[in-house]
This record gives structure tokens, sequence and C-alpha cells, in this order.
């Protein structure tokens, strides 16, 4: 019994290592197509890297409205009725200000990114390894990771960081909707408290945390696409895992970010 | 070692070829070449690991020792982007087909030739329409790949094989899910093809009627292991028991060795 306890952590710690390992050259490589791609002949096309931005990016915007917009305004109500108990209900800018650019605004979009497009990339990848696809790229001469993992990071470097700060925008302007109609603070007033209080810094925080996210994303969903072995049921496991794992990830990452940042 | 006379003709030469898969040996000391212009079967039973030979072949995996050396160049010792260059001159059909299916039939046969050459669209375009109708799909090529039947995406992945026009041409498993006529359809066009443009042709099956109707030579696997190589001729007339009872589909007889049988039922390898 405590052995097979031992040597199942052993396999699941020496699996673990492996996996880190082959992240880091999985990003090593999709780096190196992105830099050297020219002296092997195989550049990374823009026009595969704009429709990935279409897919992880512009078609997430009305989503990203909406999710943001519900969180300003219930960081909002939260904080007005919070703040209410010490009569200092005007400090919920300074509240909303701070939670949305820091903290809010990039783990909902690195959490809906990674459950909107890190399913559909860990799905698309697993399937074409299970059709022989990657097979096909590598014998037409095509590095699996030039054509499809190089323009997925780009996409994703390039997204997080835009939707985060679109999101900032949107969720400020959830809670100044809010904060309008329980206080009565016109919309100039609050957004002139808002830029008082708010540095670039702050915002810089969230859009740097958004760009580890992306790496995260990425590297997740490629190499449990790649892994697949077994038909259309380890496609789904593969989706499930590659999801799980992102979010898991997301929010440690977000705890050490926000733990050395705040020190 | 493959003898003298035919070492200049060899354009595939594999040596001493010992392959694992995990810890399991799949491939033991394989021998053989593939002389230009020829069609090869490598024919064997499941598991006997003809597919495995042919992934080594084409480099998709780095074997545990032994040569293959295609058009003279050893795919075990290349460098990647050496090997790049040498796939160019190289086609392979998938089992499944393997056609990308985001993209259209026209695309995918286009894709080696967006990646590899600078011609203008034009020219890729003519191209593509070309090999497509040498395999009879003119006018499909709008079509994505999920709208074609199994034997039209079997012969649209040999479109896009051929496109390059390469020197070797890989054939995994060519009649699997074919119904008798499209499976004698894609023989003629193997035929075809090689008639037309001296293209050496590897062919992975165990699909006995397709083998007599292409195959120059045949190669048979079993267990890893080759145990012959010769003409149709000579095949069919072969008195080894392993040959005869694939060729008239006989189930195997399982020898039973009762040590590694005890062995295995304790689960001690």
């Amino acid at each position: 019994m405590l052995r097979t306890l031992t040597e199942k952590l052993g396999k699941t710690t020496v699996c673990g290592v492996e996996e880190l390992g082959y992240a880091s050259s999985l990003l090593a490589e999709s780096l190196y197509w992105l830099i050297f791609g020219h002296h092997r002949n195989q550049v990374v096309k823009p026009p595969a890297v704009f429709s990935q931005m279409m897919q992880i990016g512009i078609h997430a915007l009305p989503i990203v409205t909406i999710l943001a917009f519900t969180i300003g305004m219930m960081l909002a109500i939260q904080g007005i009725a919070t703040l209410r108990t010490f009569g200092a209900e005007s400090q919920v800018v300074l509240g909303i200000a701070l939670s949305v650019t820091r903290e809010f605004s990039p783990l909902i979009i690195g959490i809906l990114v990674a459950g909107r497009s890190g399913s559909a990339l860990a799905a698309r990848i697993g399937t074409m390894q299970i059709a022989q696809e990657i097979d096909a790229l590598r014998v037409i001469g095509i590095s699996p990771v030039r054509y499809l993992v190089t323009p997925s990071l780009i996409a994703m470097l390039v997204m997080l960081p835009v939707l985060t700060f679109y999101a900032d925008l949107v969720a400020l302007l959830g809670g100044a909707v809010y904060s309008g109609l329980d206080l009565g603070m016109s919309l100039p007033a609050y957004a002139d408290r808002t830029l008082e209080v708010l540095e670039v810094d702050d915002i810089m925080q969230g859009i740097w945390k958004s760009l580890v996210f992306a790496i995260i994303i990425t590297l997740v969903s490629f190499i449990n696409g790649f892994n697949v072995s077994a038909g259309s049921e380890g496609v789904g496991k593969a989706t499930t895992r590659s999801v799980v794992l992102s979010i898991t990830y997301i929010i440690i990452a977000d705890m050490l970010f926000t733990f050395f940042l705040s020190h | 070692m493959p003898i003298a006379a035919t070492q200049n003709d060899a354009v595939i030469e594999v040596e001493n070829l010992v392959t694992h898969y995990g810890t399991r040996r799949i491939l033991n000391n394989v021998d053989m070449t593939v002389d230009a212009g020829e069609i090869m079967v490598i024919m064997g039973g499941s598991g006997s690991g003809k597919s495995t030979l042919l992934r080594y072949m084409l480099g998709l995996h780095q074997p545990t020792s032994g040569n293959i050396r295609l058009l003279d160049q050893d795919i075990t010792q290349l460098k990647p982007k050496q090997l790049d260059e040498l796939r160019k001159s190289m086609g392979v059909s998938f089992q499944g087909g393997a056609l990308f299916n985001s993209l259209t039939i026209g695309e995918n046969v286009c894709l080696p030739l967006r990646e590899h050459t600078k011609l203008d669209e034009n020219t890729i375009q003519i191209m593509s329409r070309m090999k497509l109708s040498v395999v009879n799909l003119a006018g499909f090529e709008d079509l994505m790949p999920a709208q074609l039947s199994g034997g039209m995406i079997k012969r649209a992945a040999l479109a896009r094989a051929i496109v390059m026009d390469p020197k070797l041409l890989f054939f995994d498993e060519p009649s699997a899910g074919l119904d008798p006529v499209a499976a004698a359809e894609l023989d003629d066009l193997i035929l075809r093809i090689r008639d037309a443009l001296n293209t050496t042709i590897v062919v992975v099956t165990h699909d006995l009627d397709s083998t007599f109707r292409i195959a120059d030579r045949i190669t048979v696997l079993d267990q890893g292991d080759i145990i012959m190589i010769g003409t149709v001729e000579e095949v069919r007339n072969s008195d080894n028991p392993r040959i005869q009872s694939l060729l008239n589909r006989e189930s195997r007889e399982v020898d039973i060795d009762a040590d590694a049988y005890l062995r295995s039922l304790t689960g001690q390898e």
C-alpha cells in the first residue's frame, strides 16, 4: 500500500518535471521559429497569426464586455455595502480601481481565454494528432511548432494584454454606473477620482500578469493536444485537462505575482 | 548489407534497423533496399511492425540503432534542416488521408508548394489543379475534406503527396476502408504514377489482392523480422509456413513457450 503510494508519487513527480521540461523546450522552440525562421526557410506567416488573434481576441470581445461590466458593478455593490459600515462609501472608487486593474481584469481574462481558446486549441491539436495531420505536416517538411504553436503564442501574447486593458476600462465603467446610481456620483467626478488614485504601475501589474497567463494557456493547451494518442476519448480528456490545468496554474501564478509585487 | 550490384540503384537502404516502443522491441535488425522506379510492398499481419518500419523510413522517430538511407542520405544522421530539404523529394499518403481539416482540398494540395517554393499564386493554383485531375478530382478544390468520401479523401491525399513531384512515394494501407472498386482504382493510380513519373514507391499493406496487382517486389514482415524479400512469384511459391498462412488467411498458430507464458501470467517480464 505504502509502496504503491510512494511509487505513484514518484511517477507523478517525474511526469511533472518531464512536462515542465517539455513546456520550456516548446516555448524556446516557438520563439526560435519566430526569430530564426527565415534561416530555415520557414517563416511564421502573418495571416496565421491574424486569424488566431481574431479567434482569441476579437471574437471574445462581447463576452469580455459582459463579464467585465458585471464584475465592476459587483465590486461597487460589495464595496459600498462594506464601506458603509465605516461611513467611508466615497473610498469605493479607490477599491474598485485597484482591484480591477491589479487583480480582476487579468484573472477573469486569463480564465475566460483558457476556457474559450485554450480548450479549442487543445481539441484542435488533439484531433490533428489522431488524424495523423501532425505527422503529415512533419513529412511535408513543415515544423508543427512553427506552423501551429508560434502563431497562437504570438496571438495570445498580443491579445491577452489588449483584452485585459479593455476589461479594465469596461469594469471601471460598470463600477461608475453603480456608484452613480447608489451614491449619486457623476460619471466625470468618478473618472477624475479614478485617474487621481490610479497609477500606471497598477495597470502595468495587470498587463504583466496577462503576459504570463498567455504563455501558460498556450503551452498547457498545446502540450495536452500533442500528447493525445487514444482516439476521441483522448481528445476529450486532453481538453478538460488543459482547461483545468491552465486555470490552476493561472491562479497560482497570480498569487505568486501579487506576493512578489506587493513586497 | 546490400549486394554490390544493386547498390548504385538503391534509393532506399535500411540497414540493421532496431527499434523499440517503450521497452518493447518492435523491429529486429531489419535490412532491406528499394531500387529506383520500383514498387516495393511491405506486407505482414497486424503487429508485424510494417507500419513502424514505414514511420522510421519517414524519419518520424529516431531508431535505437541502424541506418536508413534515402537518396544516399542517412536520415538518422541528418540535421533537421537537411531532413526538411530531403522531405521535399518525398511524398506520403497516410492511412486516413491526414488532410488538414481546416483547409479546402485545393489548399491542402497547394500547401507544400506554398511552403517550399516561391512560385506565384497562379502557377500554384494551376499545378494543384493538374495534380487533382491526375487523381480524377478536378473541380473538387473548393470542398472541405469532411465533404468527401473515403476514396476521394485518399485520392486527394495522393494529389497532395505528388504535388512536389517526389522521387519517393510512401503509402500506408492505401486500400484500408475502401470498397473493392475504389481500392482497385487506387491501385491503378499507383501504377500510373510510377509509369508516368518513374517514382520509387513503398506501400505498406495487408491487402493481398492489391499487393499482387502492384508489387514489383514484396517484403514480408513477421513479428519484427523480415522473413522474405522477393518477387510476387517467389513469395507465392514460398514454402515458409508463416507466409503460406498469411497468403491463405489462416489463423496464426501460436507457439506456446511455457516459461514465457508463466512469466506473462505473473506479470514478471
